[in-house]
């Protein structure tokens, strides 16, 4: 495949695809990443697969909390709650 | 990466709103990231579920002491890894961050360092709704199965809320050492997915 970009090749852009999606790249840096990405024909599937993975995973819902968790949650927070006006009275 | 409005400006609002239903909600949400975290150190659900939960009665006994969103949050995970150490069998293990195998096998790649073929494409498909589902479990699972340090950088910045400085408050590890673990295990997710997709890597 062609070598786009100025001598950044896909083999050094998928490890530099963290660091851009964080943010983290130079500026020089972060412009030849978008160049070769622009101009690859095969790094944007690998670019979006991290996308899709990142999305995946930020997706988790956490297991629901169980009514009885809920409910030792709140019970917590009452109790709490309670203490505070006590001293606030005291 | 654009900054959220911080999602939970209601943990720290919340002692003066008493919306009960909101905090029961917020519990959840980090219910999940606590307990993957205190299973890495401890081998029982049962015992992890009570250190997460003992973690929660000290927040709340603490309440005031919290100046704002991020000392609670660095404080939370500070305490749950400490708590965990303490009550699990498994030491924290320092694992070379430095690792600098490549992500993706050399072999993918010609000698100029191009592709040798097209990553076998999969990304659109991940979006449907079923199979987001699907992935997303198989995704949960395969952090569980992460190295520690990766699998901690991970879920912590799964949640979405927490800044890299306040990561390094809690698991001792500098901004770019968590780039270089949050990168790895990333890359291992998606190898984990494509071989999902019957993609071979």
């Amino acid at each position: 495949m062609t070598r786009p970009g100025r001598g950044l090749v896909c083999q050094q852009a998928v490890e530099l695809v963290t660091d851009y999606l964080e943010g983290a790249l130079p500026r020089a840096q972060r412009r030849r990443f978008e160049a070769h990405l622009a101009g690859c024909p095969d790094c944007p599937e690998y670019f979006a697969q991290i996308g899709a993975v990142i999305a995946l995973a930020e997706s988790i819902t956490p297991d629901d909390l169980t009514p009885l968790m809920r409910r030792e949650f709140i019970s917590l927070y009452r109790r709490w709650r309670a203490g505070q006006a006590d001293e606030d009275h005291a | 990466m654009p900054e959220d409005p911080d999602p939970d400006r209601l943990l720290v609002c919340w002692p003066c709103v008493g919306d009960e239903d909101a905090l029961a909600d917020l519990m959840g949400k980090y219910r999940a990231a606590m307990l993957s975290i205190a299973l890495s150190y401890i081998p029982s659900l049962a015992m992890a579920g009570e250190v997460v939960q003992d973690v929660w009665r000290e927040l709340l006994r603490g309440f005031e002491a919290f100046e704002g969103c991020s000392s609670l949050r660095t404080w939370l995970f500070r305490i749950l890894i400490n708590r965990a150490i303490s009550a699990g069998t498994r030491q924290r293990r320092s694992v070379p961050v430095g690792d600098m195998r490549p992500v993706v096998d050399a072999s993918r790649f010609d000698a100029a360092g191009s592709w040798n073929a097209q990553p076998e494409p999969w990304a659109g498909l991940a979006e449907g709704r079923t199979t987001a589902a699907k992935m997303a479990a198989r995704i949960a699972a395969a952090i569980d199965e992460l190295p520690l340090q990766q699998k901690e950088v991970v879920t912590l910045r799964n949640l979405q809320c927490l800044t890299s400085g306040e990561a390094f408050a809690v698991l001792g590890i500098s901004a770019a050492n968590q780039l270089v673990l949050l990168h790895r295990g990333r890359s291992k997710l998606r190898q984990v997915i494509a071989r999902e997709f019957g993609s071979a890597r």
